[in-house]
């Protein structure tokens, strides 16, 4: 397709992303969003200005060559614009649909000044599917093989990805992962309805087709430890990327009642153990079906609970955040998807208690309204209690979603690995070298919950200093 | 996949199993537990390791029948896969030379408590077993308690073996007649409860390890947190043994009865037909073996 003279692409309006009517999607876990026909995503290409500079690039935390891509995509070269896309990200397919693209290469686009910016994640999504879906994956070249091995802990998306750029470099990796599927969040916290498990099923079997080792119910500090591995086990160069999968709780009277659940452990068992389809799957949930559900907290967990407790039959779901909406953490889109599926937001809210039955299980939250105060270190304004605004409600499930630490099980089993004093892994910035000779480390549980795309920047930036430290050692 | 080396029955419900894993088999420490999936659409669910061989590379996990998921695993036999096996999880016990410790197992906390009573006799413990059951045909682990304990008291609910009455009559008639510096109680929530009863007032450090329903077994869901006097602890990395006089055994029940309904329903759908689960679950099992060959042939 030929580009357009920059007026008349500017003329275009943003393309907009087919979804499932939110009344039906409201009650079943298929996608909700359903990617770009052909045609359309070539639309929206040609809205791009293919910048001097561009500004797009620079926000994506791994640099993707956002205006080669679109060419190619004008072009009508969809494998290429995928093996382009996976130069820089090798899981386009995740982060087309994940990514907080308004905060990151949207954010920054030109055309954002003006108008509406180029819907870059729907064509990065568009290339990716188009990919799978014709079985032409673009896989990179490896370089031929140096013989030395790299452990990775943790399958995640900064697990993955340095694995992806460890094994382009010849080096002979493998993955290890505590559950038993690999994907890190990415299986066990985003839900179906957002990033289908198929699609992380396939990004993985890419990654075995090049050659990386996969070995799951592993407990990296449990089953074996780092030094036992680079000991034991001949690893040169081991990642640590465990994540933050800590659960926080609110430490207020009544957590203990039967349904309230971390979100961890809500969306583990929607997720991972596919609780959502009781007939076929033994692993249990609370039966939300009629019931009362909220959800404490305002970040991407908490809408992926609340969604999932709508899909799986509540009766209302509620989104309960002390601070207002301006201020909730969660992309745009997903607070938008919500409100179109019917959540409920009680925001300036928060909880004091819970109360239950003489079963023990939750039947009414005391809660207490908020108002804003003066900015705290985040520089959010903080919310402050008002004083006498105690309210009760009934609920039967509640979902704290109120951010994640650090699991110590490696840390504490690696005693020269430096932490800090909340327990995350110290690294260097610039290399991800951690205080532990051939050992780095990055994604969540370095920087605390940031982003599948930010993790897997690190883990691209890991791969570079481990290669390099590894090719600085004397040949085998 | 995890091959199934060994599987015998001890007593009617309740099976041993020695099951190939390598990794956990050398790390695994007295008091540490694992977490099983047997197929794809079937839970996690936790069990003590009982044993280990490193020599075959195999750990032994000791099964007593009671929802599906127990039943499901007691039906297969050597030469079967589990498709899961991770650990070893939590905290080993906490061995040390107390003195004279009374062991106690009650029912499959036996299987428990056994590894533990071991090492509690490596380190020059006295120790006093005590064991029991409801009748003669559950009662298991005889000879390995008799092998490992300085006394030994089987105890059946309705007199059919052993003395008839609770564990924890003869616990209070041994605290009566000779200084107690340490007990360990493992089996059934009421009894570790009323084991806590006995000892607290006499002021017997007393320890007992806690079955709260897991998911990942890592510290990561947080759905295994119990009450431990006015601290919340993740069972899975913080247990699974804790001091009996802070435990708040009344949460624990409530909690481990969240899933009931469900947990019946599958129970019943599996009875029907539980053969016909169990072809299943082998044929998935027959099907990847064949892929993996295929794989590691290409
Ligand atoms: C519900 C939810 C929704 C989110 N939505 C979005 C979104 O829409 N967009 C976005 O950009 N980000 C989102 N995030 C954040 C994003 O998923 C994370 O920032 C990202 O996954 C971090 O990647 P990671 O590789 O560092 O760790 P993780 O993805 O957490 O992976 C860590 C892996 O390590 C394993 N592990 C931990 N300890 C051990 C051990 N001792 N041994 C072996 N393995 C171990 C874990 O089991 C896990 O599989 C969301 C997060 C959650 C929880
Ligand atoms: C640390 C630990 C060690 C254990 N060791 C042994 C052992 O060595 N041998 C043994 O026979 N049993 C052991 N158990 C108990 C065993 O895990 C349960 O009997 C089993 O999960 C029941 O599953 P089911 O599907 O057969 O029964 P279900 O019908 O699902 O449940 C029956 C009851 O078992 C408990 N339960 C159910 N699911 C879980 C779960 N995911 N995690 C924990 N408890 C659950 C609940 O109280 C439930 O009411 C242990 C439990 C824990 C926490
Ligand atoms: S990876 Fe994320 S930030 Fe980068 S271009 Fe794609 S959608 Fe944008
Ligand atoms: S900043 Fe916007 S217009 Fe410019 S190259 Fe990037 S996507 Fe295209
Ligand atoms: S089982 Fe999930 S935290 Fe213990």
């Amino acid at each position: 397709m030929d580009r357009l003279p920059p007026k008349e692409r500017m003329k275009i309006s943003r393309s907009s992303m087919p979804e499932q009517d939110a009344k039906d999607r409201a009650r079943n876990f298929l996608e909700v969003n359903l990617g770009l026909p052909v045609l359309a995503a070539q639309h929206e290409a040609q809205r791009c200005l293919d910048c001097a500079d561009p500004k797009c690039v620079g926000a994506c935390p791994v640099g993707m060559q956002i205006n080669d891509v679109v060419t190619l995509v004008l072009d009508g070269d969809f494998i290429g614009a995928a093996k382009k896309i996976r130069e820089d990200n090798v899981l386009p397919a995740v982060t087309g649909r994940v990514c907080p693209q308004e905060n990151q290469c949207e954010g920054a686009c030109v055309l954002g000044k003006k108008m509406d910016a180029v819907a870059i994640g729907y064509i990065e999504r568009f290339v990716a599917d188009y990919e799978r879906e014709t079985g032409n994956v673009g896989l990179p070249d490896l370089k031929p093989s140096t013989g030395k091995k790299v452990a990775i802990i943790g399958s995640g998306p900064a697990g993955l990805s340095c694995a992806g750029d460890m094994a382009i470099n010849g080096h002979d990796v493998t993955v290890f992962e505590a559950l038993h599927e690999i994907g890190g969040v990415l299986v066990y916290g985003i839900p179906e309805f957002r990033l289908p498990k198929d699609i992380v099923k396939n990004e993985v079997e890419n990654m075995k087709n090049m050659g990386i080792k996969f070995e799951t119910n592993v407990v990296v500090g449990k089953t074996i430890t780092i030094d036992e591995l680079m000991t034991e086990e001949g690893f040169d160069c081991v990642f640590i990327a465990t994540g933050a999968g800590l659960p926080k709780f609110l430490k207020i009277p009544g957590e203990h009642l039967g349904g309230v659940y971390s979100a961890n452990e809500f969306l583990t068992r929607v997720n991972l153990m596919k609780a959502y389809d009781p007939e076929k799957y033994d692993q249990p949930i609370y039966d939300c079906r009629g019931k009362n559900v909220a959800v404490v907290g305002g970040g991407n967990t908490a809408m992926d609970s609340v969604r999932s407790a709508l899909r799986l039959g509540a009766k209302n779901a509620y989104i309960i955040y002390r601070r207002g909406e301006d201020e909730m953490p969660a992309r745009k889109e997903e607070v938008h998807h919500a409100k179109d599926e019917g959540v409920q937001f009680m925001t300036l809210v928060n909880p004091v208690s819970f109360l239950g039955d003489e079963k023990g299980n939750l039947k009414v939250a005391h809660l207490q309204r908020m108002e804003l105060g003066e900015p705290d270190a985040s520089g959010r304004r903080r919310p402050v209690p008002k004083e006498g605004s105690d309210f009760e409600m009934p609920l039967d499930v509640a979902i704290i979603a109120v951010g994640t630490g650090a699991n110590p099980l490696v840390q504490s089993t690696t005693p020269d690995l430096d932490t800090t004093d909340r327990g995350y892994i110290l690294a260097d910035e610039e290399t991800l070298a951690t205080s532990k000779p051939g050992v780095f480390a990055g994604g969540d549980i370095v920087s605390g919950s940031a982003t599948v795309i930010r993790a897997m920047g690190a883990g691209r930036k890991a791969a570079k200093a481990m290669h390099e430290y590894l090719t600085a050692q004397a040949p085998v | 996949m995890y091959l199934i080396k060994e599987a015998r029955f001890l007593a009617p419900d309740i099976k041993l199993f020695r099951i190939e894993a390598p990794r956990i088999a050398r790390k695994r420490k007295a008091g540490q537990f694992v977490i099983v999936r047997v197929h794809d659409e079937g839970e996690r669910i936790p069990l003590t390791i009982a044993d280990s061989n490193t020599d075959d590379g195999t750990v032994t996990i000791i099964v007593q029948n009671a929802g599906k998921t127990t039943r499901l695993l007691n039906m297969m036999e050597e030469g079967d896969s589990v498709l899961d096996i991770v650990g070893p999880l939590g905290d080993p016990s906490h061995i040390e030379n107390f003195g004279t410790c009374v062991v106690i197992g009650g029912g499959v906390g036996t299987a428990i408590a056994y590894p533990t009573a071991v090492e509690m006799k490596t380190q020059g413990n006295h120790v006093i077993g005590i064991v029991g059951s409801r009748n003669k045909e559950l009662f298991i682990l005889e000879d390995e308690m008799r092998a490992t304990t300085d006394a030994f008291y089987p105890m059946t609910d309705d007199g059919s073996y052993g003395e008839k009455g609770f564990v924890t009559n003869k616990l209070a008639e041994i605290c009566e007649k000779q200084k107690v510096d340490f007990v360990l109680a493992i089996g059934p929530i009421p009894m570790m409860r009323a084991v806590a009863n006995v000892t607290r007032d006499l002021g017997i450090k007393t320890v007992v390890s806690l079955n709260p329903i897991m998911v990942d077994g890592t510290g990561m869901c947080g759905g295994c947190r119990v009450q431990i006097g006015d601290e919340t602890k993740f069972a899975c990395v913080d247990g699974p043994e804790f001091d009996a006089h802070l435990v708040d055994f009344d949460t624990l029940i409530a909690r481990n009865s969240l899933y009931k309904e469900k947990e019946q329903k599958d129970l019943a759908e599996f009875q029907a037909n539980p053969l016909v689960v169990l072809e299943q679950v082998r044929h998935q099992c027959r099907l990847d073996q064949v892929e993996e060959a295929i794989k590691a042939r290409n």
